[in-house]
């Protein structure tokens, strides 16, 4: 018996939760929870862990583009029954992580994923570059200002040698959300690529009445730059609503609630570059990522001016900062008016704030440095 | 359906990193509308702009969440993704699968869905990307029926809750991480399928404050594992360190020659409050400074572990930009239990108090930390029931605008006859 679209309450079940964790873990990691000593990475993509049973795990981790077919996720199953005893997972950042319980079949495992051509890079560990978040972008999003998939495809073949070693001063996480609503919550990424918009919404006065609750569309908007207005439409008036452009921030939010009020534009759509911001609580706290380029064009296929500045900060990064400082706290040590000019990126009024809690990123002592944007 | 020429996603297929368009053209072969899907994005990519239409709400009966409507606005070209919805799945705990089960998840999908997935969605579902409204209710049949899954959540519900790796795999785990997760995934089955709260809300569970699942940055509630005793010290392990026979920061920087290991400049000078030193070969810890921020843990596994009373620091109100800027969550609870001998009651205990009160007072479409913003962190605290402590805040106010209230004056009435009396004008 299946689904009985004349009976379609008859026989629900509901609420039934996710499967238990429990059996999905592989025996080794079941045997030995809570038991872990310590973990060592013994090159790029392959970690240990040592149990104080005496057991340990070995993990081989591999990158994927997070959009994947189930043909490859049958492909990575094979990979597991032949392995890992048809045991694996996946991580926060969309790697893909096989287990082994001895050394002796790490090799065999590495030797297997590399045949398969590039579909499994082994890294993604320790001082590099791990697999960008990202999100859905054109592939499925209904309101973004830029792809997901395609620019990270762009940006990780660019920085390919950097999630196959560990040669950076620390980690740096890279992500993409394709539009100010951050579902890739990029907002405290090493670097943080951001789909933006810069035309205000137009108004479809034709659509606005059957699709929006207009009310809902005014309170939207953060700055008050939506208002209730007339309109006329086939030589009727109606209620609609008018947009203050000078006063837009372009956040889209009115869009969400209305659907009558669209803002994407190819030439006004494009991406933000932030740095510097951090989740961990290593040394530092969490940090935001702050705004250091306000506007890149989108320029499929491989968006050239997004990927050569995330290469260029990054190379800058791991040329002058310290052993263990995070993207974030090389700047904060340096200052970022040095930070701007050792990553050649010039600054412009759209890097200070002036939106709300401006005044706590206003600098407000007579300590700085002579950079060659003093004139 | 057939296939569309693609030039500009074929760029995509060069490169060292994995393409998606490559696997999409392979999946193509067994399910032809994601070769509409491709036709729809080479558009997108020709055009700047996305194709798909706002909206469109969808689901299966019973649930007001657990699937996203979407349509493309070209259906006539690519009808394989006219309709196009998401399905979301809740992950189990940690993201560990066997393959008996994906390959089960697979065979759902290829029969009801275009073939394509994202593993993961940010917020931690397993995400089935495109199918047909009519498809929805024979596929939560299978799930329920033949899989044991269910659905996750979107909306204004409780998001499918995520977790670290915790004690599986990790030796910096203060509570177990997968089982807290679980516990209250299946307790708040209700608020995850049906929307009745302002907005969104997340749980994210991590171990430690590495904090690898960004509960800090990206949760309502950040449940992030501490403990408040010494850290274990193996002074045998110390000197294995330093005398370079165990790589420092478990070989994480093994790439690049940056030197012996010098524990005084990579792990003393480096510790934010300045609690350790060296006597003589011994590593000393004054552990009362301490603010467990992990860095000499993390450079030194083999020889620092996290004490043995654990528990976790309790977290409220992260959140993205939209609207008043994004928020890290703020420290609500230092210290909390978190055990599953007493069903996780005192955190269930602080989430329902949290709920209550941001169901009472929250607007819509208004994240608990904005609300949290709007109304006052010392007002929070009030109804949370919770004592201030200097640990709530980075520094006291500088401003003296307190809202004192009229008890704590010994009343407000006065008369101005009495006191024009004494005090003329």
């Amino acid at each position: 018996m299946g689904y009985d679209p004349k009976n379609p309450m008859e026989g629900r079940i509901t609420d039934l939760g996710p499967r238990k964790y429990d059996n999905f873990l592989p025996p080794v990691i079941k045997n030995n929870k809570g038991k872990w000593l310590y973990h060592e990475i013994l090159e790029p993509g392959v970690l240990v862990h040592v149990s104080e049973t005496g057991d340990e795990v070995y993990t081989i981790r591999v990158g994927s583009a997070r959009l994947i077919s189930i043909e490859h996720i049958r492909e990575l199953c094979d990979i597991a029954d032949k392995h890992c005893g048809g045991y694996l997972r996946f991580t926060t950042r969309n790697n893909v992580e096989f287990m082994v319980d001895s050394k002796g079949k790490v090799a065999p495992l590495i030797a297997d994923l590399k045949s398969r051509g590039n579909k499994f890079p082994v890294g993604g560990t320790g001082a590099c570059v791990t697999n960008p978040v990202h999100t859905q972008g054109w592939v499925h999003c209904h309101t973004p200002a830029t792809d997901a998939s395609g620019p990270v495809k762009a940006v990780m073949d660019d920085l390919f040698e950097y999630f196959g070693s560990m040669t950076l001063p620390a980690q740096v996480r890279i992500a993409l959300a394709c539009c100010l609503n951050m579902c890739g919550a990029v907002h405290a990424s090493d670097i943080a690529i951001l789909g933006v918009h810069r035309m205000p919404p137009m108004i479809d006065h034709e659509k606005i009445s059957g699709v929006c609750e207009l009310p809902l569309a005014i309170a939207a908007c953060p700055l008050g730059a939506v208002k209730p207005a007339k309109a006329e439409v086939n030589g009727q008036e109606i209620k609609s609503v008018k947009v203050n452009a000078e006063r837009c921030m372009f956040c889209g939010n009115c869009y969400t609630m209305c659907p009558a009020m669209p803002l994407a534009d190819p030439d006004g759509d494009g991406i933000a570059i932030l740095v510097g911001g951090k989740v961990s609580n290593s040394r530092s706290a969490p940090k935001f990522s702050k705004l250091v380029i306000p506007f890149l064009p989108n320029t499929p296929p491989r968006w050239p001016e997004t990927t050569e500045v995330v290469k260029r900060i990054l190379v800058t990064y791991a040329k002058h900062a310290k052993k263990y400082e995070r993207l974030g706290e090389w700047a904060e040590r340096i200052g970022w008016e040095k930070w701007f000019e050792l990553c050649e990126i010039p600054f412009t009024d759209k890097s200070i704030d002036d939106y709300r809690l401006a005044y706590d990123t206003w600098r407000t002592t007579t300590q700085f440095k002579y950079t060659s944007h003093i004139k | 359906m057939s296939k569309h020429d693609t030039p500009l996603l074929d760029e995509l297929e060069k490169g060292p990193w994995p393409s998606f368009v490559t696997d999409m053209k392979r999946q193509a072969a067994k399910k032809p509308e994601c070769w509409d899907i491709l036709g729809q994005l080479e558009l997108s990519f020709k055009d700047r702009i996305t194709h798909w239409k706002h909206g469109g709400i969808v689901g299966v009966f019973g649930y007001g969440g657990g699937i996203v409507g979407r349509y493309s606005d070209v259906p006539d070209k690519f009808p394989g993704v006219a309709h196009f919805h998401t399905v979301r799945i809740n992950q189990p705990a940690s993201k560990y699968y066997s393959t008996e089960n994906l390959r089960a998840l697979c065979a759902l999908w290829e029969k009801y869905g275009s073939g394509m997935t994202n593993m993961h969605g940010s917020t931690g579902d397993m995400i089935l990307l495109g199918t047909r409204t009519e498809n929805l209710e024979p596929l939560f049949w299978d799930l329920t029926h033949d899989l044991g899954q269910d659905l996750g959540g979107s909306g204004s519900n409780l998001r499918t809750p995520s977790c670290c790796l915790g004690e599986s795999r990790c030796e910096w785990a203060c509570y177990d991480t997968q089982e807290t997760c679980y516990h209250l995934t299946m307790h708040y089955q209700d608020e995850i399928h049906r929307p009745a709260f302002p907005y969104k809300f997340k749980f994210k569970f991590s171990g430690c404050p590495n904090d690898c699942v960004a509960s800090i940055a990206r949760s309502d509630i950040a449940v992030i594992g501490t403990w408040k005793d010494d850290i274990r010290i193996d002074q045998a392990a110390v000197k294995e360190y330093i005398a370079g026979k165990y790589p420092a920061n478990a070989g994480a920087h093994a790439g690049r020659d940056w030197g012996k290991f010098d524990i005084q400049k990579e792990v003393i000078a480096l510790c934010p409050t300045g609690c350790m030193s060296m006597n003589g070969d011994k590593l000393v810890i004054d552990n009362a400074e301490c603010t467990r921020c992990m860095h000499c843990l993390n450079v030194m596994p083999r020889a620092l572990r996290p004490g043995l009373e654990k528990g976790a620091s309790i977290c409220v109100g992260a959140k993205a930009p939209i609207l008043d800027g994004a928020q890290f969550a703020t420290l609500v609870v230092p210290f909390m239990k978190v055990s599953a001998d007493n069903e996780f009651e005192e955190l269930i205990d602080f989430i329902e108090k949290v709920w209550d009160w941001w169901m009472e007072v929250g607007k819509n479409r208004e994240r608990v930390g904005e609300t949290m913003q709007r109304i006052g962190l010392p007002t929070f605290l009030n109804v949370m029931e919770i004592d201030p402590l200097p640990q709530h805040v980075k520094e006291p106010r500088s401003n003296p605008y307190v809202f004192w209230k009229e008890e704590e004056v010994g009343g407000w009435d006065r008369d101005i006859k009495e006191f024009r009396k004494r005090n003329a004008m």
